[in-house]
C-alpha cells in the first residue's frame, strides 16, 4: 500500500465499505403508516435513512440492521424481518 | 436536506452510540469545522486507513494530547488570520478525556483557547476490550473491575468532569445525551457560537460494552437520564443555568436492562449496592433539582 503525504485520505471514503452485509434482520418501512417525523433518520448510527418526498427510505447498502429505527419509531411503522439468503 | 457529514461504511457496531453522537455533533456544527479526535472507538471506527468517514477536516492525535493538538490548530488559525473560516472541535471518548487527556484538557481550558471540547461518554475503554475508566459508574462490571465473589464491580463513583471543567470558570459547560438529539444539536450550536473554551459531555450508550441489544441504545440512554444517573444541565462560568427536569424512575429500570449491572440482581448483598446507586441518583436529583 502506498501512503500519501500526511497519510491523507478522501473525505467520506468509508462509503467503499458496504456494511449492509453485516445485517441479520432487515428493517422494512411501511410507507402508508410512516408519518415522516424523521425519528428513524435522526437515530440511525449509519446515517443511512433518507427523506424522499415526505417519507423515509433506507439505503440497504449500509444498514447494519441494528433495529434502533424500528424500536424508536413512534407509530411502529418499521418492522424487522429476517434476511433471506 | 442537510448534507450528511459523517459517512456510512464506518466500522461501528450495529447500534453504536458513539456514531450517533458524531452524527449529531456534525449536524449542530455544520461543515466549517476542524475536528481533532484522540485515540478511541470513534477514531478507530471512522478512520480505517485508507478510508475516512469524515467529510470535514479531521486529525487524529495521540490518546493524551487532543486538547493540546486542538490548541495548536486554533493558534495557527489565529496567526494566519483565518480564524473566521473554521471552528475547532475535539471529539474524544471518556478514556481520552477524563483519564488520559485531563492534563492537556485542563491546560486548554485554563489558557482560554476558543475550542469546543466534546467528550462522548460511554463509560469505559470500549475498543480495547471494555476496561474501566474513571467515568465508569459505581457497580458496573468491566474486564478490569469484574464482578465476582469478592467484588461488586467498579468500586469508585463516576468522576465528575463537567464539574472539574466548570471549576476552570469557562464560559460554557453542558451535558447531553444522544437520546435527546435536538438538545445535543442545540448545545453544539450554542457552544461553538461562544468565544473561549467550552466543554460538552454527551452520554453515548455502548451496546457491546454495557451488554444490551443494539436496538436499545436510545432507550438505555433515555433511562440514564430519567433515573437521574446522568443529569442533563448547562452551566456558565461555574453556575448552573438550566437543567432537564425528569419524571424520575427507580434506578433498577436502567440497571436491570444491562449486562454490566446484572450481578447486582443475582449475588448476595446486591440489594445494598442497588441502594447505594439509588443514593447517587437521589443526590444528583437534589443537587440539580431534577424532579419535576
Amino acid at each position: 500500500m502506498k501512503l500519501s503525504i500526511g497519510a491523507m485520505v478522501e473525505p467520506g471514503s468509508t462509503r467503499t465499505n458496504k456494511t449492509g452485509s453485516w445485517r441479520t434482520f432487515k428493517p422494512i418501512i411501511d410507507v402508508e403508516a410512516c408519518i415522516g417525523c424523521g425519528t428513524c433518520s435522526m437515530f440511525c448510527p449509519e446515517g443511512t435513512i433518507y427523506k424522499v418526498a415526505d417519507k423515509y427510505t433506507i439505503d440497504y447498502d449500509y444498514c447494519k440492521g441494528c433495529g434502533i429505527c424500528a424500536h424508536e419509531c413512534p407509530v411502529k411503522a418499521i418492522e424487522m424481518v429476517m434476511e433471506e439468503e | 436536506m442537510q448534507e450528511e457529514l459523517f459517512a456510512p461504511g464506518h466500522r461501528g457496531c450495529a447500534g453504536c452510540g458513539a456514531a450517533i453522537a458524531a452524527r449529531l455533533i456534525l449536524k449542530g456544527s455544520g461543515k466549517d469545522v476542524i475536528i481533532v479526535s484522540p485515540t478511541g472507538c470513534l477514531e478507530v471506527i471512522s478512520s480505517p486507513y485508507p478510508e475516512s468517514a469524515w467529510k470535514v477536516p479531521w486529525i487524529h492525535s495521540l490518546f493524551e494530547n487532543a486538547a493540546a493538538v486542538a490548541s495548536g490548530v486554533e493558534v495557527a488559525l489565529k496567526s494566519l488570520g483565518r480564524k473566521d473560516e473554521a471552528k475547532v472541535i475535539v471529539i474524544g471518548g471518556d478514556g481520552a478525556t477524563i483519564d488520559i487527556g485531563i492534563g492537556a484538557l485542563s491546560g486548554m481550558l485554563e489558557r482560554g483557547h476558543d475550542i469546543t471540547y466534546i467528550c462522548y461518554d460511554n463509560e469505559a475503554y470500549m475498543n480495547t476490550g471494555i476496561q474501566r475508566s474513571s467515568s465508569t459508574p459505581y457497580g458496573a462490571s468491566t474486564t478490569t473491575s469484574p464482578a465476582g465473589k469478592v467484588s461488586f464491580g467498579e468500586n469508585r463513583p463516576k468522576k465528575n468532569l463537567p464539574a472539574i471543567a466548570a471549576a476552570h470558570g469557562i464560559p460554557y459547560v453542558a451535558t447531553a445525551s444522544i437520546a435527546y438529539p435536538k438538545d445535543v444539536i442545540k448545545k453544539v450550536k450554542k457552544a461553538i457560537s461562544i468565544e473561549g473554551p467550552k466543554y460538552l459531555q454527551i452520554h453515548a450508550p455502548c451496546c457491546t460494552g454495557w451488554g444490551f441489544d443494539g436496538s436499545k441504545t436510545i432507550e438505555i440512554g433515555r433511562l440514564a437520564v430519567e433515573t437521574a444517573l446522568f443529569p442533563i444541565y448547562e452551566s456558565t462560568e461555574g453556575k448552573v443555568t438550566s437543567v432537564k427536569k425528569v419524571k424520575r424512575k427507580p434506578v433498577e429500570e436502567y440497571l436491570k436492562a444491562q449486562r454490566r449491572f446484572s450481578h447486582l440482581f443475582k449475588i448476595e448483598g446486591g440489594e445494598e449496592e442497588l441502594k447505594k446507586i439509588q443514593d447517587i441518583a437521589d443526590s444528583n436529583a437534589k443537587q440539580f433539582g431534577l424532579d419535576q
